[in-house]
């Protein structure tokens, strides 16, 4: 009887698939990240140590001794006390109980702080209680805190925020009407993430994660990037993360360039380059899970792009491995099995510098 | 999730010297194996005593750095990073802020 090995879909469901269903998957993976983002494939070695991760007949793997890296969050840290809809746990505890139950609890590497929100825009109006919590909670803490939140440009649109909307006038062909608002949208952006990283710096933050950045397209990359670079030239001592939201940056703008470089369509090997000359000091690149692709398939897919990112960045690089992203199943309660897998091919494959 | 990348891959934070590595990556831009090498260079301990419990928790009881069980009057927060600054010889905002209203 053939061996079988037991694996998930991209939206978690499980099922069993041969050895040689498993490396056909791995091989079709790979094969399409290279071809889209124009890199090279996981090498035979590569697909065969990812086949043998695969294949290990435990339900949680880890990597050998002296492999270990390091670990952010974005904003897990306080999700114990926190409601939110992709992985609070609600239970009612403070944001400073919550951190630091995750840093002595869980032994972590950093630990994170972040409105329930999780954009900046409405950390904005409330930065003072912003400032405040995270000064109590920084004495406090050991390990590096940082303040995390999202751009979320798509708060600045029509009826949410002042500019008219892109996605009601693209519809109709006003498309330099639809660049010059995500251009208006995008300098406030930076001025409101430029205003609230200083806010933050005078409290004595530690680190600043942009996170999720590009999620309205290029032009919310290039209000981060252009953030990042304000920001750092400000305060030198503040660490700064920029996590992406995708694997390419969407041109919803379609021409808007930073440093002479359009910016969409660029993939993470591509982005990492513009994030070190903004002055960042950690890029965290998110590769797309397909949901109707296999876990294989879309392990191979996020490793060979991460490999190429780690190969070409000289900054730390931290892939986003949550859900849906980087491998990991689109599940609100992701399956472990799937999650240490991951965990150990970016480390040993992609040789990532943490995540 | 991030119980099982701490447990998989992690360094394990306080627990070893997760914490040290992490800031020099945040503060030097420096990859995982340099920082690995840095730090355990100013602990004076091989690179792979960096994630062992058994070195590690004497080691930071005795520079004073904090553990995940602390002692009772143990360093711990704001005062242990004052301490982590010296030792990596690397800048932590909060310590200068810290250090600034103490003046």
């Amino acid at each position: 009887m053939q061996k079988t090995i037991l694996t998930r879909m991209g939206d978690g469901e499980r099922l069993k698939m041969s050895p040689s269903e498993i490396k056909a998957e791995l091989q079709d993976g790979s094969q399409t990240a290279a071809s889209m983002a124009r890199i090279p494939e996981l090498t035979e070695e590569d697909i065969q140590q990812l086949y043998d991760i695969m294949a290990e007949p435990g339900r949680v793997v880890s990597v050998p001794h002296g492999h270990e890296l390091i670990v952010t969050d974005d904003g897990i840290a306080e999700c114990f006390g926190g409601s939110e809809a992709d992985g609070g746990s609600g239970v009612s505890i403070s944001r400073q109980s919550a951190v630091l139950s995750y840093e002595r609890g869980l032994a972590a590497d950093t630990a994170s702080l972040g409105h329930t929100d999780y954009s900046f825009k409405p950390v904005k109006a409330i930065l003072d209680a912003e400032q405040q919590s995270y000064q109590t909670i920084s004495m406090l803490t050991t390990v590096p805190l940082f303040y995390g939140s999202q751009p979320n440009m798509g708060l600045y649109f029509q009826p949410d925020g002042p500019f008219p909307n892109p996605a009601d006038l693209l519809p109709v062909g006003k498309i330099k009407a639809a660049q010059e608002a995500q251009e208006q949208a995008a300098e406030q952006l930076c001025a409101d993430m430029v205003y609230i990283g200083k806010g933050l710096n005078e409290m004595g933050c530690e680190g600043f994660n942009f996170d999720t950045a590009g999620s309205t397209g290029d032009a919310e990359f290039y209000a981060t990037l252009k953030a990042a670079r304000q920001l750092k030239q400000y305060a030198p001592n503040m660490s700064i993360i920029i996590g992406m939201a995708s694997e390419f940056v969407l041109g919803m703008h379609g021409e808007i360039a930073y440093e002479d470089q359009q910016l969409a369509g660029l993939f993470p090997h591509e982005q990492v380059k513009l994030v070190e000359s903004a002055g960042a000091d950690i890029f965290g690149p998110a590769i797309n899970v397909v949901t109707s692709k296999s876990f294989p398939w879309n392990l191979a897919k996020a490793l060979t792009m991460v490999k190429e990112t780690v190969a070409r960045a000289t900054i730390p690089v931290h892939p986003n491995v949550g859900m849906g992203v980087c491998g990991i199943p689109m599940l609100l309660e992701v399956p472990i099995d799937c999650v240490s897998r991951a965990s150990k091919a970016l480390a040993l494959i992609g040789k990532a510098d943490g995540l | 999730m991030p119980v099982t990348h701490i447990v998989t891959a992690g360094m394990g934070g306080m627990r070893t010297a997760g914490d040290l590595v992490a800031w020099m990556q945040m503060s030097r831009r420096m990859k995982l194996t340099d920082a690995k090498h840095y730090v355990a260079e100013k602990l004076k301990v091989d690179v792979m005593d960096l994630v062992d419990e058994d070195v590690m928790y004497t080691l930071r009881n005795d520079l004073g750095i904090g553990t995940v069980t602390p002692r009772a009057g143990g360093p711990e927060g704001i005062r242990a990073k004052c301490k982590v600054a010296d030792l990596l010889e690397i800048e932590i905002n909060s310590v200068q802020r810290f250090k600034s209203l103490m003046r």
